[in-house]
């Protein structure tokens, strides 16, 4: 079956299944590394991309979910040799150990602060405690997501654009 | 400057690198696996054999110069580690090493990760080994090439090698200001060569790059969804697999229904060998609700009952822990026993301390992918040996060594042995029955909760002694764990050994001697006690499946040993710190305990009150690596029983630290992941299998409970030899939080985790 | 847990008249004490206080998210406006610190404040007027003895004229009945006990038993289901739609771990009150357990029709909600979905499912359900982001058709539109 989807602002009309899982949709048809299998459940974050501007775990959100909608992954904020206000911070505070948990952060935290210009650190902890990290990355996720509010000076919030 | 596992899977072997010559390659295979090695914290098998004692690292292993670095014509520099990245940023380091000591940017420098055909086999990446082993290693080959290099301009310029300088970019420059590039100086050079043991190092003083902070290599493409994990390869004609089991270890299915799935539109096959049982499709999301499908089927407990809690499902108390334990034979090692005559004891305080069998719990499930391609085996895998799945794979298919082919790409965080070493396995038998086309392998979330080995369950029971002047006059030690090291080392030692007809036998668990040690780890204590007596009851026969999980036996001794010291403390009134220093003769542990102090303002503390307080703990890991001490300030909600940590501070010594940042990012790491093991895990058990199969069922720290700030300082020691710091904070944190339980609520606790419900409980109502 | 039943309250109010309430609206402050000390009060009774406060739920609804416990500032959200629960730490300035145990029993049965005004029957007074002297005298020692927090009340938002305080006395005069509950002699003692705990501390007829217009319990059909922030509270007596009938025992696990294998796990409003019988005495949970399996016992004795699965049938008839239920639901809830194969309920047993309404499967979907912080037990995941309004629609509409005979629901979509507006409150 053949479903159109727009991710990262472009247009992929892809021949899978309705009830396949968006993650599976967008690392094996459409090849985006970002989003990761963590659980398969919705309670890790590993696969957080936005739909519609919203946090969503891609791994419990099927394909036919998200037809004619817009979806967001973490390769549509920046790449590697124009990271986004976010990646920038995360490489700033070198926030990642193995890093597996990362995209997913990063995308949770992107919707924070695309509704939240200042966060508080109560805020941010309550916002990004869907996400699980093993390694111990916390604080300098943290951190990142400070940094990251800071460079964006308080100053409207990019617009959702894909 | 580095690789992502795509261009792993394009790159040439290093065969052809060198033009079918193979020298390098029989250095490798000359190499006989004897002697038992330390290489990987003396996990997994005896380690390559030792054929150059006067070289440092692993060049003892590998002394031939073109096994760790190869000089192009065009200056660019390949460097060749048999360590893996876990996460712990060892690439960085070791290209910051390779640089320092070639004297070039880092950006200048490749660096190619284990490979059983590129890369010299240094064992296991584990037992926080990799900066002693590889970078001690790299150290020293870098400074043999940059020596030869310096020899080959004075050659060429016919002056002596004493009046010449490397220049930082590449190049030797010559009293007259001349200069000659690496490269060019490469091409009339063999580096199939024996390093010597005194080629002249780098001035610490005059560090470029060794010491800095610098970027992590890696964390780029990690942010941006470039290639960066073996996840995320994808090649050509690549098939999705899932492997069928019962719901967790012990357990098999009864007759799943496989007529309806082979008959499922997608699936490509079903690959049954013996017990073994996986579902091949064209689709990732085909593979899932085929296995989906198979798991309809009820399941059995092949293998003895699990040892269940009080009520079953729950977590293990303490006394159910060391009843377990209990139940096993042990064989008495001693690690200790000094007899000094003293004065009499005033104060003796005796305790029992245990830990429960705890997941590795990676937030990526195992991966792994296989081709069997024209006889030929080659496997991608993220487990922390490497070589071992070489040799599991040859043992469990029954194929010649030489078709067999494991490269390294990088997985999610590991912590010791998930289920890494298994899916490769799993992988590898997948694809042989699919040849010509790669098959990919993931675990889902339950097997890895279901099958990975855990980390062991463990009891200590220790007595100690102050004497009138507050001398520890007596200490007694005594440790039960199983083994921690059943790293798979052939195919006996994997899940799908113990599947295939007929099925291998697993081999019987043995312990790591002293002074590594697995359960024993660290149960000697560093500090100068009088008459101390250590013992490990080392239980080989294992109820649960377990395995290393980061730091061993370190995490329960250290707890021990450090809470034991604040019981005292306790018991006699006086400051733990100035107990734990009155005896502590090693000058770099008193530097550390005293910069955590300051850092920490540990003298201006706030007190116990009932409701705040703080901890401290130290631990040199294992007696041989890193130094690292833990002050905690925790916030007690009595209410609900939780602990808070509002601040901690830790402060390291890990001799010259490669990169700084990377130092604090680890201890950092493992001080949060440590505050969640001891706080909050457990593996709960029903006698048919485990109790958790997801995050619901096994918790850990997230963001609400992470400590407020955590500040790290380490102990500048330039030039002083590499010490590992991966595992450093997580015995001392443990030992700190219980520490800062007590000072701030009076209640200790000894049995992990310590949780809010236990804590709730200890507390009263009141 | 949240109460919503004073907004009928107000209306109440306004269909009495306000000038008429007034006439009796008036109660005298009473005077401020000096702290007691917290160590004047006896070990025991305090920590019998302790398991009191727990079937209360008090810490659940005085206690904001990740804030001081007892310290209020939880914001209970309603389409009326929003209130916050007030600090009943014994702060001097800011909570209770200077209420006599008069003043706090009066608060507790009357629904009156120290110094006069009238409090919301968010605060269940109704109830907790069958409080005995005893426990009320331990819950005022166990919240004397706790720290004192300083944490100002936070203003209410209510919409006009609920603001207005001296309203709430013209509710109380129609549902206030004041008084202890003679015991049943034909019932043994455990039975009496849980029925002293349902009806009074408990308060689970708060949520359980339906309302009239005026917002009052309708006591003629006590425990036939209510409603709890906009999810159904459902029925505890003869008219349980539970496939497998609930017994003591499931109610106990139920209430005991939030979770029974022939049910499913508590959700919504439910899930905090079963954490609070975590971890208070067996002899508390055990008796209201029975108290409540009588509940049902005396209206309809004997087995239920037990759990159906119409899965070719329902994909029929809902192709989409099919899919969305395969992708989005089956890694849990179909059959070979880990969770079954560990044991959990599956969907066939779900009450939520054979209720008249549809309110708290859409819920469920939109909000999903979590355990507190830290502790192990059941989740699921929220779908509001992932799924729009005509998808949860779609969805419940195939688990209806699937997991129950009963009629199909209507409206879905305005209902989960509904849900999704009231979950996104403060
Ligand atoms: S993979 Fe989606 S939440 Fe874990
Ligand atoms: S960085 Fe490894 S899981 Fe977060």
């Amino acid at each position: 079956m053949t479903i159109t989807l727009t991710v990262n602002g472009v247009d992929h009309a892809v021949d899978a299944p309705p009830d396949t899982p968006l993650l599976y949709v967008l690392r094996d048809d459409l090849a985006l590394n970002g989003a990761k299998y963590g659980c398969g459940l919705g309670q890790c974050g590993a696969c957080t991309v936005h739909v519609d501007g919203k946090p969503v775990f891609s791994c419990v959100t099927p394909v036919a979910a998200v037809a004619g909608r817009r979806v967001r992954t973490v390769e549509g904020l920046g790449t590697v040799d124009t990271p986004g206000i976010l990646q920038q911070a995360f490489i700033a505070e070198q926030a990642a150990q193995c890093g597996y948990c990362i995209s997913g952060m990063i995308m949770r935290a992107q919707a924070l602060l695309d509704g939240v210009r200042r966060p508080t650190d109560a805020q941010i902890r309550a916002h990004m405690q869907p996400n699980l990290c093993r390694c111990g990355t916390h604080g300098r996720i943290l951190k990142a997501v400070r940094r990251a509010a800071d460079m964006m000076g308080g100053t409207v919030p990019q617009a959702v654009r894909s | 400057m580095s690789m992502s596992p795509l261009d792993h899977a394009k790159a040439p072997s290093r065969r052809a690198f060198l033009g079918g010559g193979g020298a390098l390659v029989v250095a490798f295979s000359l190499a006989p696996r004897a002697l038992a090695q330390l290489a990987g914290g003396g996990e997994g098998g005896a380690g390559p054999a030792v054929i150059a004692p006067d070289l440092k690292g692993s060049l003892k292993n590998h002394p031939w110069l073109d096994a760790w670095i190869r000089v192009d014509g065009d200056g660019r520099v390949t460097v060749f580690t048999g360590k893996v990245e876990l996460g712990q940023g060892i690439r960085t380091a070791l290209i910051q090493v390779a640089a320092e000591e070639l004297d070039l940017p880092p950006g200048a420098i490749t660096l190619v990760t284990a490979d059983t055909r590129r890369t010299p086999d240094e064992g296991l990446t584990a037992g926080s080994h990799s900066m002693q082993d590889s970078g001690t290693a790299i150290l020293n080959a870098a400074a043999n090439v940059r020596m030869l290099l310096t020899n080959a301009a004075a050659a060429l310029w016919r002056v002596p090698a004493g009046g010449l300088a490397t220049t930082g970019d590449g190049h030797v420059r010559g009293p007259d200001g001349r200069l000659a590039a690496y490269g060019d100086l490469a091409a009339g050079l063999s580096l199939h060569v024996a390093a010597v043991p005194d080629a002249p190092l780098r001035n610490p003083a005059d560090y470029r790059t060794l010491g800095k902070p610098l970027p992590r290599v890696d964390i780029p493409a990690k942010l941006t969804g470039g290639a960066a994990y073996l996840h995320d390869m994808r090649l050509p004609g690549m098939l999705h697999a899932r492997v069928v089991r019962g719901p967790a270890e012990g357990t098999r299915l009864v007759e799943p229904d496989i007529q309806a799935v082979e008959a499922m539109p997608g699936v490509v096959k079903v690959v049954r060998r013996g017990a073994f049982l996986a579902v091949v499709a064209e689709r990732q999301w085909t593979a899932i609700q085929a296995l989906r499908h198979l798991q309809r089927a009820a399941h059995a407990r092949v293998t003895a009952p699990l040892p269940a809690g009080a009520a079953t499902g729950a977590p293990l108390s303490g006394d159910a822990v060391e009843a377990v334990l209990n139940t096993l034979t042990p064989r008495d090692i001693a690690i200790e026993d000094t007899r000094t005559p003293t004065g009499p004891a005033v104060h003796t305080v005796q305790a029992r301390y245990t830990r429960p069998w705890i997941s590795h719990g990676s937030i990526g499930p195992s991966c792994a992918l296989a081709r069997f391609q024209d006889g030929e085996m080659t496997i991608w895998t993220h487990s922390q040996g490497t070589f071992d799945v070489a040799r599991v794979v040859t043992e469990l298919l029954g194929l010649p060594a030489e078709k067999v082919h494991a490269i390294h790409a990088e997985g999610a965080g590991c912590y010791g042995q998930n289920g890494a070493d298994d899916v490769a396995a799993d992988a590898a038998v997948i694809a042989f029955a699919v040849p010509g086309r790669p098959i990919r392998l993931q675990w889902m979330r339950e097997q890895e909760f279901g099958w990975e080995p855990l980390g062991p369950g463990m009891v200590t029971r220790l007595a100690a002694s102050l004497d009138a002047d507050n001398r520890i006059v007596a200490w007694r030690h005594e440790v039960w764990s199983n083994p921690h090291n059943n790293r798979p080392v052939g195919a006996g030692g994997v899940l799908a050994g113990a599947e295939v007809d007929p099925p291998f036998a697993a081999p019987e668990g043995k312990p790591i001697p002293m002074p590594e040690g697995d359960g024993s780890r660290n149960s000697n204590p560093l500090y100068t006690f009088a008459n101390t007596h250590v013992l490990y009851h080392f239980l080989k026969d294992m109820p649960v499946r377990v395995s290393a999980l980061r730091s061993l036996g370190a995490h329960l001794n250290v707890f021990s040993i450090e809470s034991m010291l604040d019981e005292l403390a306790a018991a006699a009134g006086i400051d733990p710190l100035a107990l734990r220093l009155a005896h502590m003769e090693d000058p770099r542990a008193r530097d550390v305990m005293q910069a955590m102090a300051a850092g920490f303002d540990w003298a201006g503390r706030p007190r116990g009150d009932g409701r705040r307080g703080c901890g401290m703990a130290f631990a040199r890991y294992k007696n041989l690596g890193a130094y690292c001490a833990v002050a905690l300030e925790v916030e007690i909600d009595r209410e609900t029983g939780r602990a808070w940590v509002r601040r901690a501070f830790a402060a390291v010594d890990c001799g010259q630290p490669a990169n700084p940042d990377g130092v604090r990012n680890q201890i950092e790491g493992g001080l949060i992941q440590s505050l969640s093991w001891t706080g909050h895990e457990a593996m709960a058990f029903s006698p048919e299998r485990r109790a958790a199969f997801d995050w619901s069922g096994y918790p850990i720290l997230r963001f609400q409970d992470v400590p407020g700030t955590i500040d790290v300082r380490v102990v500048d020691r330039p030039g002083l030899p590499f010490l590992g710091t991966a595992e450093a904070a997580q015995g001392p944190t443990a030992a700190a939080l219980a520490n800062a339980i007590a000072d701030a609520t009076g209640v200790r606790l000894r049995d992990m985790p310590l949780a809010p419900d236990r804590l709730k409980a200890a507390l009263g109502p009141v | 847990m949240r109460r919503k039943h004073w907004v009928g309250a107000a209306a109440a109010c306004i269909a009495l008249g306000g000038l008429a309430a007034l006439a009796v609206a008036y109660r005298a402050p009473l005077p401020a004490i000096a702290r007691p000390d917290a160590a004047s009060f006896d070990r025991a009774r305090v920590a019998r206080g302790a398991v009191l406060a727990a079937i209360g739920d008090c810490a659940v609804c005085h206690t904001a998210d990740r804030g001081a416990a007892y310290a209020g500032g939880r914001p209970l959200p309603t389409p009326f406006g929003t209130l916050y629960t007030t600090n009943i730490t014994p702060d001097i300035a800011t909570g209770i610190g200077t209420w006599s145990l008069d003043a706090f029993t009066r608060a507790l049965r009357e629904g009156v404040a120290r110094d006069g005004h009238h409090l919301y029957p968010a605060l269940p007074y109704e109830h907790y007027t069958h409080v005995t002297d005893g426990d009320v005298e331990a819950l005022y020692a166990f919240l004397m003895t706790r720290p004192a927090v300083s944490a100002p009340p936070q203003p209410n938002h209510m919409i006009f004229p609920l603001g207005f305080r001296p309203l709430l006395a013209g509710w109380k005069l129609l549902f206030l009945h004041r008084g202890a509950l003679p015991p049943r002699t034909d019932r043994d003692a455990q039975w009496n006990r849980g029925a002293y705990l349902v009806e009074g501390l408990g308060h689970c007829g708060g949520c359980h038993t339906p309302r009239n217009p005026l917002g009052g319990e309708e006591t003629g059909r006590a425990y036939a289901g209510g409603v709890a922030e906009g999810w159904v509270a459902p029925p505890l007596d003869g008219s349980s739609p539970a496939p497998i009938p609930w017994t003591a025992d499931g109610l106990y696990r139920y209430l005991r771990t939030g979770m029974d294998g022939e049910h499913g796990a508590a959700a919504g409003p439910m899930g905090p009150v079963t954490h609070d019988l975590s971890a208070i005495p067996e002899d508390e949970v055990r008796a209201i357990a029975v108290y409540v399996a009588s509940l049902r016992m005396d209206g309809r004795p004997g087995p239920g029709p037990g759990p159906v699965d119409h899965a070719d049938a329902a994909a029929q008839a809902h192709p989409a909600g099919a899919a969305l239920f395969a992708g989005a639901c089956g890694g849990c809830h179909e059959a070979g979905a880990p969770m079954l194969t560990g044991g959990r309920p599956g969907l066939g047993l779900a009450s939520g499912l054979q209720l008249e309404e549809p309110a708290n499967v859409v819920r469920a979907i939109l909000e999903g359900l979590r355990p507190p912080v830290g502790a192990a037990g059941p989740f699921m995941p929220p779908f509001a982001n992932s799924l729009t309004d005509g998808q949860v629609a779609e969805v419940a509409a195939y688990l209806r058709a699937r997991y129950s005979d009963r009629p199909a629901w209507t409206n879905l979509t305005r209902e989960s539109a509904t849900a999704r507006k009231e979950g996104q409150q403060p």
